[in-house]
This record gives C-alpha cells, structure tokens and sequence, in this order.
C-alpha cells in the first residue's frame, strides 16, 4: 500500500471526485494560482480549469454564502476556509442557510455542500488561528460534521462528504497535513457516522477525534508498558456520532477518558463525557474523565501553549485515574 | 409615471389584479393575526405591491429564480403560489407551501422559482449570488433576481456579493426595495448616502433608481436588467423607492413616522396609480373594478377557510425534512 501524506489524502479525494462528477467544484482563498494555503489544492487549477478551480477574495461570509446558494442550485461546492477560525465570520451562511433551508421549506430543497480546512490548535500562531471550533458546528442539526485523524480517514471521508446531499463540515488539523499513512491504490469510501477502534484493550477507554488521536495511541503505548490494556476510539464523525461503538467499549472496559483539543466548556468532548455517563452509568467504574484545553485563549509562548492543549502525560494521568491506577 | 400604451389589455389587467390581490391577502393576515389565528413574525407588504409584481412579470418564470427577505408573502403571490398555501403556512397548517414549518418569513416553491424568504437581514444575497454562479456554470439561460430592503444595504452580506457577482460575471439582478425605513431607522439615519443605488456602481455593476410605486417602470427596468444578465452575464443594481403603509411587523406602531407622511404616499398608491391610467386608456371601469376587487376579497376568503379546516402537521413531522 502506497504511504502518503495526509494533504495528499485530501488531494486524491478532490481529484477523484472532480472526475467522477462535474457538478464538484472548489472555492476558496488562494486555493486555484497559488495551489492552496497548506497545498492541499495543488495541480487542481491546471487540471480542471478556473470554472471548477476558483480563488476568491478574503471575503469568507460571500463565498460561503455563494456556495450555499450554488449547492441549492444543484452544485457540489467544496468550499476551503484557510483556517475555521476565519468561517466565524461566515457560520450564519452555514447555520441559518445551509442547515435550515430544507426544513424550512419543507423539504424542497438540498444542500451537498462541504466546508473544509485546519481547526484546532497549530504552532505559534497566537490566540485567533489556534483554537478548536468542533462544537460551533456539531451543535447544529443539519449539518454533518468529521474529523479525521489519518490519511486514510480523511481520504474516505472526504470522498463520502463531497457525495453526501448535506452540508458536510471537514474538520482537519494544520499539525496533521504532513503526517503519512497508508492508503490504498483502489478507490474507496468511508461511510459518515462510524467511528474506528484504533487500538484494541481491556482496561479503559480513551475517546477522541482529529489530532489528538495520534497522542491517544501513544498514550496507550505508554499505559501498556505499566501494565494497563487501552481502547482508543476515533470517533472520526462527531454529527452523527457512532455512539454504538463508544459505549460497546466503554460497556467492556468500564472506564473512559474523552480527548479533546477545545476548550471544556459546552465543548464537544464534555457532552460526550455526559453521554456516556447518563447512557453507561451502570457500565462505569470510575467518573469519565475529560482532558481538554486549559480554559484560556492561546498563547503565544510556545512553552505555554503546548501546556495549554492535552498531552500524552495529561491522558495518561487520567486514564490512570479512571484505573483507579494512579499510585503504582 | 411611465405610459401603458403598447401593453396588451391582459397584461396590464393580469398586474392590476395581482397586486390588488396581495393588499387584500396582507390586510386579511393582519386581520387574522389580530385574531391570534397567526402568530410570531408577520411583515406586511401593503404598498410595495409595484415592485414584486413588476419584478416576477419581468421574470422568465421557466429559468429565472428568486430570492428575497423575510417580507415574502407578495412575492409568493407574483410568483404564482396559491394564496390558500401561503394563508395556511401563515396558520403553521400541514398545508402550507412549506408544510407549516417555515412561517410567514419562509414561503417557499422550488418550482415555481419562489427559492424563499430569508429572516436574516441581508443573508439571502450571497445565496442568490450562488443560485446565479450555478445557473451560469449550467448554462440553463435563467437568472437570479435578489430581493432585500433599505436595511440591508449596510450589511457586509450585499457588499461582498456584489463585488464577487461583478468579478465572476454572474447573471443576477440586485433589487433594493427601498420602503424608506429598516424597522423603525429612517434610511437617512442609517446610510452615509442618501441615494443607494450608487452602493452598485462602487462595484463596476451598472446602478440606478426606479419608482417603485410605478408597476410599469419596475417591470420595464427588471426586463432591461435580466435580458443583459441573461445575455451578457452582466449584473445589476436596482434601487427601487417604494412605502410601507403598515409598521415593520405586527407588533410595531410604526410612531416613528408622521401621518402627513404616510398620507402623501397613499396618494401615489401602485394600484391607485395603475388603475387610474387604465381608466384613462378605457381599460378599465369603475364598476368592473369594484368586481374584481370583490372577486379577490373572496379569494381570500377561501384562503382564510382553507387555512382554517386545514390539518396541523403530525408532530413526528418535527424531524422530517432536516437531512436530504
């Protein structure tokens, strides 16, 4: 199987799906003459022509909206933001557009639109580029919202997301694009609402999506040298969430921690974290731990910063913790 | 006030007909809503009539879209949607040309070209911009016509489309209905200048006012600005100065305005207007008149029955229609 990086992942999807069907275009900044801001695009302009290719100006609540308009008329827009932070100022297009045409209208209308780019905390880049946003989207009905965490992930999933008939918003990670995983030559797609056992185990649960999975898996190496046998959960969609398969594993280990990068407040990993408590309560054995962000804007100094986000010595804390484990 | 001479009899009765019907639809949504049979949000169009009939009469209604605010129920109207289906979206009945899930702001038929009533200010002029790129990128021969009031103007929505309609050469045509209030601001207390129209010629797209009380000169201008969108993927900005006799929504007393003004609007109404020049021409009597009027009033009478024996929805209906 062929190893590849995970922008190139995104890129095979773009490619493959640009082929199959002619309706898919894609929109953003700096995505068609400059080959994308994270190169996630590159080779898409000279390929398939400034019709399907097209950069626009930094005016992300038009061209979101455009999109969502074009996707009504029948058009598959992939729309890159160059980072979600900047879609704040375009989420209204999304919200009270793209996720309530439908219903409003009773049906009449669909919205096969994906809204695609890095979220999540990067490196240096100060409060206003660094910050997960999962929750902005997951909280609305309407919308179906994924977080890969490896190159095979995003490739299916992306390739699924551009055929779905609903708005889709493709979270992925700027610490992620060069990451290398196997993919392989023949096509294939990854079905929006599953999640992925990564690693099997016995003895607890750790539950995350995005990014932070890849420090979930060392974590759990870690744990398995100290005698403790871990599940690491990729959630992979966060709307729908799979919850069969979180809870098929927490019913077996009887423990869980939730990773995730955002801040903890009415963030996506505390409402799994209740999920599971309220659905599990007579599974559990220990209180579902959640590591989160520290509950503060990003900082600059890279010292801080790196402590404000979980780390494999923060999930090995609490997964010790739900183990009841912590003094050995 | 532009000549009717060289429109055939029909089309001109066809207008006056259609705006009278919507002031009667509105002052029976007034009146039901007094009633407590409609409630929440109800943005009466008594006054405007010019502008969506002149709009959809200029529209080709095979290709052409259209998109507007939350102020929708005349649009629905010129566009050709059953006043019994939007009386009973207004009641929330099963009925409703939205199946009583959208409300009076979100009147809706794909087919007929009605692509809905937007409640946020503003939030449909990027859509529309989109509509017009995928009609363009179709190369179906339609174009998109954008509607939105005087208080829109100032979001960043109108601003950022207009400048991506004008590089992309997108076959659409911006309508400003301009009724001279957003809620309860005056428009001279809101915008920097006093003439809108020139917000279009900002961006290279070919701007300019149109009387809005005149149903001729909307429908003449919307005409000229579709064909050169059509042909030319050209697009363009129109700001249309039109009144609202009534306050913004129910629940606004509108005190913020004189009466002497609201009176000298009422003396160039568009039916008024309309009328008046059919008289002149013979077109038209007095007593022929009055019967259409008592025909129209019927009309929505019957709405108002449809909407009332009408069935609510089934409340499993609340989570059908969120995912395609």
């Amino acid at each position: 199987m062929a190893v590849i990086t995970f922008r190139e992942a995104l890129r095979q999807a773009l490619d493959e799906e640009m082929t199959r069907d002619k309706e898919v275009i894609v929109m953003g900044e700096e995505v068609a003459q400059y080959d994308g801001a994270y190169k996630v695009t590159k080779g898409l302009l000279d390929k398939y022509g400034p019709d399907r290719v097209l950069d626009t100006p930094i005016t992300e609540l038009g061209f979101t909206g455009l999109a969502v308009g074009a996707a009504m008329a029948g058009i598959r827009p992939v729309v890159e933001w160059m980072t979600i932070q900047f879609g704040l100022l375009a989420i209204d297009q999304l919200i009270n557009n793209a996720a309530k045409f439908r219903y409003m209208s009773g049906g009449q209308f669909k919205f096969p639109l994906v809204i695609r780019g890095p979220n999540g905390p990067a490196e240096f880049l100060g409060s206003q580029h660094s910050q997960s946003f999962a929750s902005y989207f997951v909280h609305v009905p309407g919308f179906k919202v994924v977080a890969p965490s490896t190159p095979y992930d995003a490739k299916g999933l992306l390739k699924a997301a551009i055929r779905d008939d609903n708005p889709v918003i493709f979270l992925e990670s700027e610490m992620s694009y060069g990451h290398k995983g196997e993919v392989p030559e023949e096509e294939y797609l990854i079905e929006i609402g599953k999640a992925d056992v990564k690693r099997a185990g016995t003895d607890a649960t750790l539950i995350s999506f995005s990014k932070p999975v890849l420090m979930c898996l060392t974590a759990a190496e870690e744990l398995e040298k100290q005698g403790i046998s871990v599940e690491v959960i990729d959630l992979r969609s966060l709307r729908p969430l799979d919850r069969e398969t979180v809870y098929a594993s927490v019913r077996k280990t009887n423990r869980a921690v939730v990773v995730d990068e955002a801040w903890p407040q009415a963030s996506v990993g505390s409402w799994i974290q209740a999920e599971i408590m309220k659905d599990c309560f007579d599974d559990l054995d220990a209180p579902v731990e959640l590591v989160a962000s520290e509950d503060v804007p990003m900082p600059y100094n890279h010292a801080l910063e790196l402590e404000v986000q979980p780390t494999v010595a923060k999930i090995v804390a609490a997964v010790k913790r739900v183990a009841y484990k912590e003094k050995e | 006030m532009r000549p009717i001479k060289g429109y055939d009899k029909e089309v001109l009765h066809s207008l006056l007909k259609e705006m009278l019907l919507i002031r009667r639809f509105e002052e029976k949504a007034g009146q039901m809503y007094g009633l407590k049979k409609i409630g929440g949000f109800c943005h009466l169009y008594n006054g405007q009539e010019a502008v969506c009939s002149g709009v959809a009469a200029a529209m080709d209604r095979g290709v052409d879209r259209l998109l507007t605010g939350y102020r929708d129920h005349g649009h629905a109207i010129s566009l050709g949607l059953e006043p019994k289906g939007i009386m009973a979206e207004l009641y929330g009945k099963a009925t409703g040309v939205s199946k009583g899930k959208g409300g009076s702001m979100h009147m809706f038929d794909r087919e007929k070209g009605m692509w809905g009533g937007n409640g946020i200010v503003g939030g449909q002029i990027p859509m529309a911009a989109g509509v017009a790129f995928a009609q363009k990128y179709h190369q179906d021969g339609g174009a998109t016509v954008c509607l939105f009031g005087d208080g829109a103007i100032h979001q960043g929505a109108f601003h950022e489309a207009m400048n991506l309609a004008a590089i992309w050469k997108l076959p659409a045509v911006f309508i400003c209905e301009n009724n001279q209030y957003g809620m309860g601001t005056s428009v001279g207390r809101a915008s920097s200048v006093k003439d809108l129209f020139i917000k279009g010629q900002a961006y290279g797209i070919p701007s300019k006012m149109v009387d809005g009380m005149d149903v001729i000169a909307v429908l003449e201008e919307v005409k000229a600005a579709l064909d050169t969108a059509r042909k030319d993927f050209q697009p363009s900005f129109l700001e249309i100065k039109t009144y609202r006799y009534k306050g913004h929504s129910m629940s606004d007393p509108a005190k913020y305005r004189t009466k002497e003004e609201t009176e000298s609007f009422l003396q160039q109404d568009p039916i008024l207007l309309l009328k008046t020049r059919m008289e002149d021409a013979g077109l038209i009597t007095e007593e022929q008149y009055k019967e259409l009027d008592r025909q129209l009033k019927e009309e929505v009478m019957q709405a108002v029955e449809f909407a009332e024996s009408s069935p609510e929805p089934a409340l499993s209906e609340m989570y059908s229609d969120i995912y395609a």
